[in-house]
């Protein structure tokens, strides 16, 4: 996982796992969006969030990166300084800065105070099958190349946590692939993986343990093989079953 | 002489007065970018009481009379002035500083208004970064390149086209401190209108090549930076 020797004091930053919510909930203006969520992510295998569209998810995922504050309950970090935390977020619709895929990684090299030079970049890259991209203006990838250069800009973090938040929902099956492989690597790697998906087949080949959300509330969290043999509760057992969960 | 056969004669004393012009507003328009870039970006990416009345302030100055910009300059410079001691009165330099004066809040408001935009696409990216403030500041400008060179061509025909900033502190003095606007004016005024057409030809000239310029330019750029 090392990319040179300068990389190593990040390695001995202290472990941003595990991130335990305790009763949190957000709400924006009237509307509350998540509600009473009590929850740890622990190092390990990888964490996917699942529920239908509204459920809580980005949000959660916001809530655990730090982009947002909770409204109510306490997020408690193991590292609490978040920069110097070892994580990173793609998003759905990552922002590609407005010049070529090699500066996009160079420069969250940068952000994250590793070193910039080509070799590093390269590696990158290649290790997300753009190396051969590398001179190409960033927004003129397409959008499987784009999430696999986000990735490649998160991975520059050298992060010990991964938040994807739906990284596949507008891709097609080998775009979906190419980005699952990545995170397969990453999280073989020793990076522990936290997803959102509405994607139960890519929960399925992913998962460690499953978080399921419906209208803001955590229905239900356990590992991904019980999860989906036997769903504890009415609502996950619809949503495995493929009923429309409201 | 006719207006075109004196733009196309090479007359010494009308291409004085473009070079002169184009020197006095290339290079407030310069200053201007200098101050108005990055202001308008802290202004964008801060949150300070007094913010709201900044942003209201920097707005109201996009519509400064040139010739109030040219009376307070007047009065910054003339001798018994803060800035008197300078002898810069009457020189080109004031002119440059009047022009920068006039549209610096141009683009210092509408550089706020482009950057506010941009960071709200980019502000969860760049937090999860970590990137700074300095950071963030930077790579929003950079990233906007190419609207900020449309908010610069704004400024710089501002400023060309303006004539009382330069009239009060430049003097309109023949050979040292004439421009295309006051020459424009002082010509109408003594009916030598082949001057004064011909003149107005180059000056719209002049600001149709730089946009066309800057057009090419912004062009070729996104083609190869996205």
């Amino acid at each position: 996982m090392l990319d040179s020797p300068r990389d190593e004091p990040m390695r001995d930053r202290p472990s941003t796992l595990p991130i335990a919510f305790e009763a949190v909930a957000f709400a924006a203006g009237e509307t509350c969006i998540l509600r009473d969520v009590t929850l740890s992510l622990d190092a390990g295998p990888a964490t996917v969030l699942i529920g239908p569209n509204g459920s809580g998810k980005t949000t959660l995922i916001k809530l655990a990166v730090g982009l947002i504050a909770p409204s109510a309950g306490t997020i408690r970090y193991a590292q609490p300084d978040r920069a110097a935390r070892r994580q990173a977020i793609v998003f759905q619709k990552p922002v590609m800065l407005r010049r070529s895929a090699g500066s996009n990684v160079a420069y969250a090299l940068k952000a994250a105070g590793r070193a910039t030079d080509p070799a590093s970049v390269m590696r990158l890259l290649d290790r997300v099958g753009l190396a051969a991209l590398a001179d190409r203006p960033a927004r003129r990838l397409s959008g499987g190349e784009q999430q696999r250069l986000a990735l490649a800009r998160a991975l520059a973090r050298d992060p010990e946590v991964l938040f994807l938040d739906e990284p596949t929902a507008s891709l097609d099956p080998a775009a979906t692939k190419s980005v699952e492989d990545i995170v397969a690597a990453a999280a073989a790697g020793g990076v522990k993986i936290v997803m959102s998906t509405h994607d139960l087949g890519q929960a399925r080949r992913l998962a460690g343990d499953i978080v399921f959300l419906a209208k803001g509330r955590l229905i239900e969290h356990a590992p991904a093989e019980r999860f989906f043999a036997a769903p504890s509760t009415p609502e996950a057992r619809a949503f495995v079953a493929g009923e429309l969960v409201i | 002489m006719s207006a075109l056969e004196l733009v196309f004669s090479g007359d010494p004393k009308l291409f004085g007065i473009v070079a002169l012009s184009l020197f006095v507003t290339l290079s407030a328009t310069v200053a201007a970018c200098v101050i108005g870039l990055p202001l308008g970006a802290l202004v964008a990416l801060s949150r300070f009481p007094g913010r709201n009345a900044l942003i209201v302030f920097l707005n109201g100055c996009m519509g400064l009379p040139p010739v109030v910009v040219g009376l307070l300059v007047y009065l910054a410079l003339s001798r018994s002035g803060p800035l008197g001691s300078f002898g810069l009165l009457f020189t080109p330099r004031a002119m440059i500083i009047a022009q920068a004066a006039l549209i610096a809040p141009i683009v210092a408001a509408l550089t706020r208004q482009l950057i506010e935009d941009l960071w709200a696409e980019y502000r969860d990216e760049l937090t999860a970064m970590a990137v700074g403030a300095a950071g963030r500041v930077a790579t929003l400008l950079w990233d906007a390149r190419f609207s900020l060179v449309t908010i610069a061509l704004a400024g710089f025909g501002r400023a060309a086209a303006e004539v009382g900033a330069v009239m009060i502190v430049g003097g309109n003095i023949d050979g040292f401190t004439r421009v295309m606007t006051t020459t424009i004016a002082l010509e109408t005024s003594k009916g030598d209108l082949p001057l004064a057409i011909g003149l107005g030809i180059v000056l719209i000239a002049v600001i149709l090549i730089v946009n066309a310029m800057a057009w090419a330019v912004r062009g070729w750029s996104e083609r190869h930076a996205g």
